[in-house]
């Protein structure tokens, strides 16, 4: 059989078909050679949109819908990251072009839109996702055509996937720190926990509170309100009962104005920390819609603040608003989106190679001293080495950074318990 | 829980708790009332109504940047001039809307709820359009932040107050326009039988437009007074529409006594539970509770009663 259909293809024709198959050779030794990297081939053998002078990667985020709000500081940061790579000379002497894609705040729409950009655009990686729900929905499609995301936010932990790189930090890192702060600084003996009622602010408390039992304290309340809640004069009055030392919150959204406006309302003054409140979800994107004058004086716990000082930090604020604007500010997941193109840059460096399976290997280890927020490292867990700071808000929507950790905290995505 | 405080702690915490729900009700008036007068008297279903709301609050977001940069001097009463461009923007809105769009669709109720819902969308991204997506922050004037000291632990919120005052002046106003005016005599003519109205010389068709400006317009107000307790962002609206269409059906669609009583119900309901349990589990039971008594009542509580 084999033999006969060999021989269907007539002598000349077979001659064409040799000298068209020599025809990229020739185009390649007749065009001046722009890539100062590897060879296509040998960097690509999985067939991702790699040319001799290119690279495609996926920008997948929220731009329309209730999500945008969030969601916006992280494409612009990561698109800011893809700029200046470029113009540091590209990865592995490639130029890296990105596709957006918009999952428009729809948890369906964000995995056929990876299924796009993996199975059609063939992208080498994708910065994206925001809320824990749409990371869920895509991971299945990232773990069955095995591609790589680099994903921003601050979440709950309990994941781990290959296929991801979490930029942010994950619960642990963020709460234990605080707590241990607040216990430490100011003589916390008592907490009411707050959130909106999901999976993030629910698991965030669960770890709240075994760490504050297990020092020995107590919690007072703890209290959930449905998304988009936008009455909390009632939990303001039991909290108001209870006196307890912290209010610790994790209410996002919408509901974050309305919780800071009436609690001003109802006569607390946090610049005179009775009760004190420690926040994880208040970054300085969502100051500007609660107004600074609002949450003057709150603590916030998160890896990094606009304010923080350091050299690579101010670069970074400067390119930032020089690309964006004056009156941009930048929150804690906008610096961890930042993060993403870069260390995925110096995993393709480390492994030479864009396939994705040598950069899941290459990443664990990989240091990214240049970061704004100072300094990372990727663990092995796939979760990033790094320092967590207390920020005191400021009427002018800023955080004054009044404590650091010593030092990096390590990511610790299955915390005792929660196996 | 209480047997650790004493009688004057517990007496201002329960003052305090009796105002958070009487304030919890203004919000639930000032939210439903312009929905209930569309859907009463028109039938027509807004499901765009949260959008209106905000569209009244952005007003407000532009006119107190205006009067910042313009008249700083004038800065603390920006907020009356705000609640008039609110008013004025979104009733003008809405009669366009009537003209262009609902008034084609009066005969097919579902077709209105699916027309009013794609406005809704297209106007949360005409917001994120012009505004951007990030919610703005509206800067009060100092007079309305912070709280009366009433006794050393009751403290009563001005911006609370205020909120209960509008909702009464706008449930005095609606109450007088439709029951004591030639105006709404017509409108209930309208609403009690259209062709006899039409037949003794009534312009029907005005009527509606107005009625629908007048809902959209009272829509504004309320989200410029949202802009003191709640975020004013594109999709905010959303908040206010559950609750909006719970308040309004429970009091019985056609009745504006049932959606006032209805309000008054469900947020006393609502925050007293929520003091007892926790925020979610308190709505729960509020909704769960509604949709019993909807069973029961499946007219709601007032329900008007008219020949057809």
């Amino acid at each position: 059989m084999k033999s006969q259909t060999y021989r269907t293809t007539s002598r000349p024709r077979r001659r064409l078909l040799a000298g068209l198959a020599a025809l990229p050779a020739l185009m390649a030794l007749a065009s001046p050679v722009f890539s100062a990297g590897p060879p296509t081939a040998e960097v690509n053998t999985t067939g991702l949109a790699v040319t001799d002078d290119t690279v495609q990667v996926g920008i997948l985020h929220s731009i329309t819908g209730t999500m945008a709000i969030s969601e916006i500081g992280s494409v612009q940061a990561e698109k800011l990251a893809i700029k200046q790579i470029n113009e540091s000379g590209g990865v592995l002497g490639r130029q890296i072009e990105f596709v957006q894609e918009d999952g428009a705040s729809d948890w369906p729409t964000f995995a056929e839109k990876t299924r796009k950009l993996l199975r059609q655009d063939n992208v080498a990686a994708i910065f994206g996702c925001w809320t824990s729900a749409s990371r869920k929905a895509v991971l299945p499609v990232m773990e069955q055509f095995n591609g790589m995301l680099y994903y921003p936010t601050f979440y709950e932990g309990l994941e781990q996937s290959p296929n991801v790189i979490y930029t942010g930090q994950e619960a642990t890192q963020q709460i234990l720190a605080g707590i241990d702060w607040a216990v430490k600084e100011k003589g916390a003996k008592t907490f009411y926990l707050l959130g909106s009622d999901y999976i993030w602010p629910r698991t965030s408390n669960k770890i709240a509170r075994k760490h504050i039992e297990k020092k020995g304290l107590k919690v007072v309340g703890e209290e959930y309100y449905p998304l988009g809640h936008t009455q909390f004069n009632s939990v303001i009055n039991k909290i108001k009962l209870r006196k307890p030392d912290v209010i610790f919150a994790s209410v996002v959204g919408g509901s974050n104005v309305a919780f800071y406006k009436q609690m001003k309302a109802a006569g607390v003054d946090f610049t005179k920390e009775s009760p004190l409140l420690l926040t994880i979800s208040v970054t300085e994107d969502e100051i500007r819609g609660i107004g600074g004058e609002n949450v003057e004086g709150i603590y916030a716990s998160m890896k990094y603040f606009q304010s923080l000082e350091n050299p690579n930090n101010e670069e970074f604020v400067a390119a930032f608003k020089e690309a964006y604007g004056d009156d941009m500010v930048i929150g804690d997941v906008t610096q961890a989106a930042y993060l993403g193109p870069w260390l995925w840059k110096m995993a393709v460096e480390k492994a030479g190679s864009f396939d994705i399976d040598k950069i899941r290997e290459a990443s664990p280890g990989i240091e990214f001293k240049k970061a704004p927020e100072g300094y990372v490292r990727i663990h092995e867990n796939h979760h990033l080495w790094s320092k967590t700071r207390i920020g005191r808000a400021q009427t002018n929507g800023q955080y004054e950074v009044v404590y650091e950790t010593k030092e990096l905290m390590e990511p610790d995505p299955f915390p005792e318990g929660y196996k | 829980m209480f047997a650790d405080y004493s009688t004057t702690e517990l007496m201002s915490i329960f003052a305090m708790q009796g105002f958070a729900g009487l304030s919890l009700f203004s919000v639930f008036v000032l939210m439903a009332m312009g929905l209930a007068i569309i859907f009463g008297q028109m039938g027509v279903i807004n499901m765009a109504h949260g959008e209106f709301m905000i569209l009244g609050a952005y007003t407000t977001y532009l006119t107190a940047n205006l009067f910042e940069n313009y008249l700083p001097g004038l800065f603390a009463g920006y907020f009356f001039v705000a609640m008039l461009l609110a008013f004025l923007f979104s009733a003008a809105l809405g009669a366009f809307v009537e003209w262009a769009m609902v008034r084609h669709l009066y005969r097919r109720p579902l077709d209105t709820l699916l027309a009013t819902w794609g406005l809704s969308l297209i106007m949360q991204q005409a917001y994120r359009s012009i505004f951007g997506a990030r919610e703005v922050g509206v800067e009060l004037p100092q007079w309305m932040m912070g709280a009366f000291q009433v006794t050393d632990l009751v403290q009563i919120p001005i911006n609370g107050l205020f909120v209960m005052i509008i909702a009464l002046s706008i449930a005095l106003a609606v109450y007088l326009l439709m029951f004591r005016s030639g105006w709404g005599r017509k409108v209930r003519a309208v609403v009690q039988n259209r062709p006899m109205a039409e037949a003794v010389g009534i312009n029907t068709a005005g009527v509606d437009r107005a009625t629908f400006a007048l809902g959209c317009g009272i829509a504004g107000v309320a989200g410029s007074a949202f802009t003191m307790i709640g975020s004013t962002g594109p999709s905010s609206g959303q908040a206010y529409i559950v609750d909006t269409f719970l308040v309004v059906v429970f009091g019985g669609a056609q009745s504006l006594i049932g959606t006032i009583v209805s309000a008054f119900t469900i947020s006393q309901s609502q925050s007293t539970m929520e003091f007892f349990l926790s925020g979610s589990m308190a709505k729960v039971l509020t909704l769960l509770t509604v949709v019993i008594i909807l069973m029961l009542r499946p007219e709601g509580l007032m329900a008007l009663k008219v020949r057809r």
